[in-house]
């Protein structure tokens, strides 16, 4: 397919996110100007895409609702159909700030070998917004367990404000993981030895809209990451290389 | 219970345990579903394994033999299981449902047969695949 002729996406996924997708759009194009947008609309029941569509960015629907993995998952795979050099994520809520995005892009174009960049509500000096304190023990159990694993400090495994290069995203795009992807997609990286990094970053409340993660799905989230991590410690490669049996096959036998 | 049955119990269970495990490590099986069965194994593995529980559960639902009460509660766990997998095998219907809807709009859209004069009404042939047996119906453009 064509190549564009700006080299940096944004990937929004959004889910019934049509109070606050107006504002996080606006957002990125005042400061985030050198990035095309495209709004991965995950089979939203409101005025999601019609939203997008009308504060001018580029807009992907799926037909139903996917989950947050396999909708960023679609832009990945849009990001290397264009054939863009770095992709951004960026929470259709308007948790992230368009305008760290430029810290986000200055890190990894400093260093070549860094692969994702992560934007980290824990580093920063500045306190934002603050999860609730049940949230923030989980996250920061996983940050203790991947930083052990990856051998490097992580502090916001599960933050969804990220920028990644052409090799990251054709990892992603060939495989990324269907819910709660953030803390896995780590491990991923690194069990394919792709380097990251984190960059302090505020973050807001969320506008409007609901959080994918309420009080009942947090023990799921807990139990499904850490067999993930659990799981994906155990195997060789945690995506499928290519000449692999394919990951969806007719001839699978356990 | 009787300890040759307690020990097959307890080694049934953590057979399923590990090939469930397995089958997550293969990709066979997704994290989401996979978490259904390692809990009906680890709840298997508990009754199995501890006796005492076991056994005040029987008896406070009157059950005499406390094997009955474990099969019972096995029976129940599976059944809640089947019935979430009917919830899901509901909604991959649905969304292959709307997946032929949309496919289907997409080509008719990008074929434009609506336009084209004399559109191809007839029926499309059926091609039988002489190596499976499979038929196949095989698209003809209007001419």
């Amino acid at each position: 397919m064509a190549a564009s002729a700006s080299s940096l996406l944004v990937v929004v996924p959004a889910y019934n996110e049509g109070g606050s997708v107006t504002k996080v759009i606006d957002s990125l194009h005042e400061h985030a100007k050198d990035f095309d947008v495209i709004v991965i609309d995950d089979g939203s029941t409101d005025n999601t895409a019609a939203a997008a569509a009308a504060a001018g960015a580029e807009v992907v629907r799926l037909p139903f609702n996917l989950g947050i993995g396999g909708a960023v998952q679609t832009g990945f795979l849009y990001a290397l159909d264009h054939g863009y050099d770095y992709m951004a994520q960026v929470d259709g809520d308007g948790q992230h700030e368009a305008a760290e995005l430029a810290a986000l892009l200055e890190v990894i174009r400093a260093d070549p070998t860094l692969d994702m960049v992560c934007g980290s509500r824990f580093l920063s000096h500045e306190s934002g917004y603050l999860a609730p304190i049940s949230r923030r023990t989980g996250i920061h159990l996983f940050a203790f367990a991947l930083s052990r694993i990856v051998g490097q400090p992580i502090t916001d495994p599960t933050s969804g404000f990220r920028l990644y290069n052409r090799r990251a995203i054709t990892l992603f795009a060939r495989d990324y993981p269907h819910d709660y992807p953030e803390v896995e997609a780590v491990l991923m990286l690194h069990a394919h030895r792709l380097r990251m990094a984190e960059v302090p970053v505020k973050m807001h409340q969320r506008g409007a809209g609901q959080s994918s993660i309420t009080k009942a799905r947090s023990l799921y989230y807990m139990v499904k990451v850490s067999l993930a991590l659990l799981v994906g410690l155990l195997r060789r490669h945690t995506t499928v290389e290519p000449a692999d049996p394919a990951p969806v096959s007719a001839s699978r036998r356990l | 219970m009787h300890f040759g049955a307690q020990l097959a119990a307890i080694a049934f269970a953590l057979i399923v345990l590990l090939l469930v495990f397995e089958m997550v490590r293969r990709r066979y099986l997704h994290e989401r579903y996979a978490i259904l069965w390692l809990g009906a194994a680890l709840l298997l593995l508990v009754l199995a394994a501890w006796t005492q529980l076991l056994s005040t559960i029987s008896s406070a639902v009157g059950i005499s033999t406390p094997s009955n009460a474990f099969f019972v509660i096995a029976f129940a766990f599976l059944l809640l299981l089947l019935l979430h997998f009917s919830a899901v095998v509901s909604r991959l219907a649905d969304e292959t449902r709307v997946l032929a809807q949309r496919l289907a709009l997409l080509e008719r859209d990008q074929r434009g047969w609506d336009t084209e004069a004399g559109a191809d009404t007839r029926p499309l042939p059926i091609e039988q695949d002489a190596r499976t047996g499979d038929t196949a119906r095989e698209r003809v453009r209007p001419r």
